[in-house]
């Protein structure tokens, strides 16, 4: 099998942000960055079927400017055989952009299944790995937190709200991925040595203009200090209270 | 003249409270414009039997799409329909819901449209030939306002930002056809297993009772879902620590990775409010924190905060709001 991973180099989210002085970007000064997280779910996912099918080959491509090539040394590091950077200044907000220049790359590589990582949280609009799909014209399942693959079909579960999917799709095909598929392996110290030596080639991203125009970032207005009604079960009465007649809940 | 387009989710042959939504944000974009609201309706058979009440909300028309294989949610039908009704009705915009169907849908009309899209929308205002939109970024903590220049503009809201409001139209059913055959699709959901039909869904529950760590042990849970049976409307969910310990399945997990909630009411049940669950449930109305450590930055966030034994205040929490709901 011939499979392909699209990942995305994200800062850590457990920091307080700040807008930088341009006012349309996140001020990237001390914030720590790695591989987005469903990506790699996405790049295990793909590994373990690699692992399964001997003969596979697995492709990790990321877009964005020469730091990505840490995030696919990363996944390179996992066990990915060769990886691709897809050059750009900057990653674009317009998801639409991306899909496009990812689908330039992916289109004439002959890939059974191309892994995405649902969403990934700095940009939150989880709308790639679909728009891939639907600009290859190939057949697409989001969210997946299970998957069965053989004899040239899949299997996939999706969470919905309260219930789940179970789906049947042919390949080639794209897939994102959801939390709980799987659990990504540490890169081994060998894993690390050998990727060092892996192929990575770098090509100029084929970025139309986006159609997307970020205006501003601004910070959340940060919620009014709560308070402290009481300690113990004897502070429930004056919570109840402040339930019904302060915040009308109850 | 550029009428707005809404997506109404359905499943099951139900339409989900976010379908509603979807027609409501509609409205109130069309409205802003002197536009009309054209909804579209996909389900089994019988669906048209909802389009008065889409109509309720605000739709001017209804497209319904009756088909015996549309039970279930069919991704290439569903696309195929929707982008081809948005093609041809030369809409100003076309509003979905960011749910989990919304989120496989949305993108993939808006590819085959050759259009960009905003998910996950907070708001949205018209500024000359723009559509400038709010969208939550780095898990909740920027927020970005984005201007939308294309026709159509592609939009999903958030659940739960807006809240469905009749404001009924005259909704003139046109019936149509799906735009592919539902039975030569390539992805085929073969089956949805739906939870208890009693289960109030996470991003749809006006109350979510969530519980973390501190209740110690899976079979604790009880003690949250008693509280949420006590308030009827209440669902339960759960940190990503508790789903990591399999005490409760992901689907329940609230946060960075999990689910995104936004209820009137949020308890939070001996969770200490990690900056990962923070994310799935800071926009919350009004919050509420169960704790006994009096640092747990969940207290920060919380409107309310009780410091003590989750074992001894839930109890008493769920036995008053028992009293309370029997008073009303």
């Amino acid at each position: 099998m011939k499979i392909a991973v699209c990942v995305k180099r994200v800062p850590d989210m457990d920091i307080r942000f700040r807008i930088g002085t341009d006012s349309v970007s996140v001020d990237e000064a001390g914030l720590k960055f790695d591989i987005n997280d469903f990506d790699a779910w996405a790049v295990e996912a793909a590994l373990q079927l690699r692992d399964k099918n001997p003969g596979s080959e697995v492709t990790v491509i990321s877009l964005g400017p020469d730091v990505v090539q840490e995030t696919i040394r990363k996944a390179l590091s996992m066990g990915v055989d060769r990886g691709v950077q897809l050059k750009a200044d900057k990653v674009p907000f317009d998801g639409l952009a991306i899909a496009k220049a990812l689908s330039e790359e992916l289109k004439s590589g002959g890939f059974d299944l191309i892994f995405f990582g649902k969403m990934s949280p700095d940009s939150s609009n989880g709308v790639v790995g679909p728009m891939v799909a639907e600009l290859l014209g190939l057949p697409c399942v989001t969210a997946i937190s299970s998957l069965e693959i053989a004899d040239g079909k899949g299997k996939a579960k999706r969470e919905l709200e309260g219930a789940q999917e179970i789906v049947e799709f042919p390949l080639p095909a794209v897939l994102t991925v959801d939390e709980g598929l799987n659990t990504a392996r540490l890169p081994s110290l060998k894993g690390i040595m050998a990727a060092k030596k892996k192929p990575l080639e770098v090509r100029a991203a084929q970025l139309p203009p986006p159609q997307l125009t970020v205006r501003k970032l601004e910070l959340p207005a940060e919620r009014k200090a709560g308070r402290v009604v009481g300690e113990g079960a004897s502070a429930v009465p004056e919570l109840v209270k402040l339930l019904q007649t302060e915040a009308k809940v109850l | 003249m550029a009428n707005v387009f809404a997506y109404v989710e359905t499943r099951g042959g139900d339409v989900r409270k976010v379908g509603l939504e979807a027609v409501t944000a509609a409205r109130q974009l069309a409205d802003k414009f002197a536009a009309e609201v054209h909804a579209l309706l996909l389900g089994p058979p019988g669906i048209g039997a909802k389009a008065a009440q889409i109509a309720q909300y605000g739709a001017d028309s209804v497209i319904v799409v009756e088909n015996a294989a549309l039970t279930n949610y069919n991704p290439e039908v569903a696309t195929a329909t929707a982008a081809e009704r948005i093609k041809s009705g030369g809409y100003r915009a076309a509003i979905f819901s960011t749910s989990a169907q919304g989120r496989d849908l949305a993108p993939r009309v808006a590819a085959r449209l050759g259009v960009s899209i905003v998910t996950d929308v907070l708001s949205f205002e018209v500024e000359g030939d723009a559509i400038v939109v709010r969208h939550p970024m780095n898990i909740g903590k920027v927020i970005a306002t984005i201007a939308m220049t294309t026709t159509p503009a592609v939009i999903a809201m958030r659940p739960n930002v807006i809240s469905p409001a009749q404001n009924a139209k005259a909704g003139r059913v046109e019936n149509a056809q799906p735009a592919v055959d539902p039975g030569s699709t390539r992805v085929k959901v073969i089956e949805t297993k739906q939870g208890s039909r009693e289960k109030l869904d996470l991003a749809e529950a006006p109350v979510v009772i969530a519980g973390g760590r501190g209740l110690k042990a899976a079979e604790n849970f009880k003690l949250v879902e008693d509280l949420a049976s006590a308030f009827g409307n209440a669902a339960v969910g759960a940190t990503r620590a508790v789903t990591d310990d399999g005490w409760r399945p992901h689907s329940d997990q609230i946060g960075q990775t999990g689910r995104l909630v936004s209820p009137q009411l949020y308890i939070a049940v001996g969770i200490s409010g990690a900056v990962q669950h923070l994310a799935g449930m800071r926009t919350s109305k009004t919050i509420v924190a169960v704790n006994k450590d009096k640092d747990a930055p969940i207290f920060k966030v919380a409107d309310y905060g009780i410091v003590g034994d989750v074992f001894e205040v839930i109890p008493a929490l769920t036995q008053a709001v028992r009293e309370a709901k029997k008073h009303h």
